[in-house]
């Protein structure tokens, strides 16, 4: 299939200039219709990083719609003390070798970050792209134990945990998981109902949406009556979706809208759920910056038990103190205030000097504030 | 949270892994999460793995509309 | 106790506070002040450093010897001068197999002779197993000025100009470093800028080689330096086919991937289509571009701005710490 509509990139058509102006002057009359300004949470931390990379923001507030940034930044929500335990069996323990995914490793603990540790004689970290690459180390290296930290939302869950489950049939007695699985519907409804909320409807994330389908936003406009829209990742398809819930609250129709067809299915993905259904159990997973969220995250049923690192390793996964700091990054996650709005901002808290993982992770809203925002240096 | 890739599956070993292009470089990717994957088809591949299939219908459909705006940005 | 860590060598901020923290204040003097790729020395003559210490040492497009000569050569270009004499300094570690350091020692020999410079005098350490990667080199240049970059010069309207296209040699590192089990055909665009001296010549005000931190943190350094904001056009920039596919995999921003064989150049208005034209005509510039301006319309003093595709605006910051995929 080529994708071409003008120029010669296929994603052409998905970042015309000319269709983007359209779709914001449609969204920008639908708004005078409405006579106040909508406010709109993406969750994803993919599409912030999308609306930002095209400097979308500014010309939706122009519209009248705000785009605040919601918690949907895996790395931004796994608090550090998954971090520590894994710099701790590093730097005790030899022949262990982390594998994980890149943004993970710049969290900055009170042990310091995965990139900047020196472990014990031979153990290691190493980035990899698919959990499939530190199964194959596992088999590579018998004599090593892989633990692979896999922290990620629905879209991400499956294949780590297909992963485990080869290990599993394989009999490998090397490979274990570290597991920061965490949900979003739950997530959503806890936003929804904490008493700050100001949010008149839902960019729903659209790859998260391919595993979970549809019915699972369903809740948010039966139960609560907010509009939200299921959409991609290209300037296109954001503002499709963000036309969708900016007409639901014009009609006053809240509904779950499915923008992103092309990948998502009204079912999910039955494949993927089932397997997630057939290793994982629920819990009360506690959130950094929101707090404890009942039934909102996952890990290995106890039959996996040889699978999992926490048990291997006897590892301990608690806030040892809590700190008391400046640092507002759980309001960030809420939608709370913008990072502006931190006093940290761009003063103590920057790219260099971390204060929290929303200045962490590439998809962290306050990093991509400051990054791509003119005039936020001189904040 | 999840960066993924529309591509197309060129070749297949066995009939869980395989490799799909996208526009010109190459992704080994598993295909145990989708049923039935034949060479040809388009996927879209997160951290090496496939989770859903491309719907070309759909797909078109986006790309009619885009195209009868663009005709209108022209006539304005 | 504060300790030196890997991001404070990774080009990015960390680095450019430590330089103008800690070194600048301590060796203060009017021409490292200038802080050009190369001092400008009072005699005529341009001087310059750099250190190699690439990992994996052979890559798709070229090797530790190829970058160790091409790198300082392009310092000096990038400064007015031309190249003349280097110096090579190798740090190994004890048990590299002889016949790689050969194959280093034939690329850099193969490089410099392909530059017209001469190896004048060098340094070899071994160091004990465990304390070196294998093999650090650095060199130092020497050459005659025959121009000389002035930036207090530029002013709205000037264009600027990108020699080829950008990431090439950044993505192939990372991939050559990982295996991602992913292929892409790119290899580094490693590459002598000789042909960039006329240049100086014909008027041109500024150049910068785009070494780490890509094409953004160039544009980013260079907007700080002058008096202006700068306004970029993504779709003018030059991408190889071949890295788009790749990046978009691996969630990297192309801007920001390194690059060894590229330069930035700030011409006056007049003289910009011209000057493309002469860039063009060489193999190494057939994908230059005129991607941009100097101008004092849009944004801040200090602001490098992108025009995205999609046409919002975006500012592009200089890379703060080592690139990393991500799936997320």
């Amino acid at each position: 299939m080529t994708v071409r509509i003008a120029g010669k990139s296929p994603f052409a058509g998905w970042r015309s200039r000319s269709i983007v102006e359209r779709l914001l002057k449609t969204i920008s009359s639908e708004i005078r219709t409405i006579g106040s300004t909508v406010k709109i949470m993406e969750v994803c931390g993919t599409h912030t990083m999308t609306l930002h990379r095209f400097g979308l923001k500014p010309l939706l507030k122009e519209a009248g719609v705000e785009m605040i940034s919601g918690p949907g930044c895996p790395v931004c929500i796994t608090p550090d003390y998954y971090h520590e335990a894994i710099i701790d069996l590093l730097t005790n323990q030899k022949d262990i070798l982390v594998c994980t995914f890149g943004d993970m490793t710049r969290v900055p603990t009170r042990k310091g970050s995965l990139q900047t540790v020196v472990p014990k004689e031979g153990s290691k970290i190493k980035i990899v792209y698919s959990p499939e690459e530190a199964l194959g180390l596992a088999r590579k290296n018998p004599q090593q134990q892989v633990i692979f930290f896999g922290a990620g939302f629905e879209t991400t869950i499956p294949g780590i945990v297909f992963t485990v489950k080869k290990a599993c049939q394989e009999r490998l007695k090397n490979f274990s998981l570290l597991s920061a699985f965490w949900l979003i519907p739950p997530a959503l409804e806890a936003i929804i109902d904490s008493e700050e909320m100001a949010i008149d409807g839902f960019i729903y994330p659209g790859h998260v949406s391919t595993i979970i389908g549809e019915a699972a936003y369903s809740f948010i406009a039966e139960k609560y009556g907010l509009s939200g829209a299921i959409a991609g990742f290209e300037p296109a398809d954001i503002l499709l979706g963000i036309l969708s819930v900016v007409r639901q609250i014009r009609w006053k129709k809240p509904e779950v809208a499915n923008e992103y067809k092309r990948v998502v299915r009204p079912e999910g993905n039955p494949q993927a759920l089932a397997l997630m259904e057939e290793m994982l159990e629920k819990f009360n997973a506690d959130w950094r910056g929101l707090g404890i969220i009942p039934e909102s995250g996952l890990r290995l049923k106890p039959v996996y038990k040889d699978f999992d690192a926490v048990w291997r390793f006897a590892l301990k996964l608690l806030p040892v103190r809590i700190v008391k700091s400046a640092c507002r990054c759980g309001e960030v996650l809420k939608g709370l205030i913008k990072p502006k709005d931190c006093p940290l901002f761009g003063q103590v808290c920057h790219p260099e000097n971390p204060k929290g993982p929303c200045m962490v992770s590439y998809e962290g809203a306050c990093l991509i504030e400051y990054k791509y925002s003119s005039g936020a240096k001189s904040q | 949270m999840c960066l993924a890739v529309p591509g197309k599956v060129v070749s297949l070993k066995g009939d869980r892994t395989g490799k799909v292009d996208y526009l010109g470089s190459t992704v080994l990717a598993n295909f145990s999460l989708l049923p039935k994957i034949k060479v040809g088809d388009w996927v879209l591949v997160h951290a090496g793995f496939a989770i859903s299939r491309l719907d070309r219908k759909e797909a078109r459909k986006t790309l009619k509309l885009f195209r009868e705006m663009e005709k209108l940005s022209l006539t304005e | 106790m504060k300790k030196v860590s890997l991001e404070m060598g990774s080009g990015g901020r960390l680095m450019r506070k430590f330089i103008d923290e800690q070194l600048i204040p301590t060796f203060q003097n009017p021409i490292l002040n200038e802080l050009h790729d190369a001092a400008l020395l009072p005699s005529g003559l341009a001087f310059t450093t750099d250190s190699y210490t690439v990992d994996p040492i052979f890559f798709p497009g070229g090797d530790i010897g190829t970058l160790c000569v091409n790198g300082t050569v392009n310092d000096l270009v990038v400064s007015g001068a031309r190249p003349e004499y280097l110096s090579l300094a190798l740090i190994i570690e004890e048990g590299l197999e002889f016949e790689l350091l050969e194959k280093i020692l034939k690329s850099i020999k193969k490089t410099a002779s392909r530059n017209s410079v001469r190896i004048v005098t060098g340094d070899t350490k071994v160091v004990p197993q465990g304390q070196g990667d294998k093999i650090y080199i650095n060199t130092a240049g020497v050459g005659r000025l025959i121009g000389r970059p002035r930036p207090a010069k530029i002013k709205p309207g000037d264009k600027l100009i990108v020699t080829g296209s950008v990431g090439e040699h950044g993505l192939a590192i990372m991939l050559a470093r990982n295996d991602f089990t992913m292929f892409c055909r790119v290899k580094s665009d490693c590459a002598p800028l000789l042909f960039l001296l006329p240049l100086w010549e014909k008027g041109i005000l500024w150049m910068r080689d785009i070494t780490r931190g890509g094409l953004a943190t160039v544009l980013s350094e260079l907007a700080e330096k002058i008096a202006y904001p700068l306004l970029v056009d993504e779709e003018k920039i030059p991408f190889s086919s071949r890295i788009q596919g790749a990046v978009e995999i691996l969630g990297i921003d192309p801007l920001y991937l390194a690059c060894e064989g590229r330069a930035l150049l700030v011409s006056p208005e007049s003289e910009a289509e011209k000057i493309l034209k002469m860039i063009k005509r060489h193999p190494l510039g057939r994908s230059a571009a005129i991607m941009g301006e100097v101008q004092d319309k849009i944004g801040k003093k200090g602001e490098a701005l992108l025009r995205a595709t999609s046409g919002g605006l975006r500012l592009l910051e200089p890379l703060t710490s080592e690139l990393l995929p991500r799936i997320c």
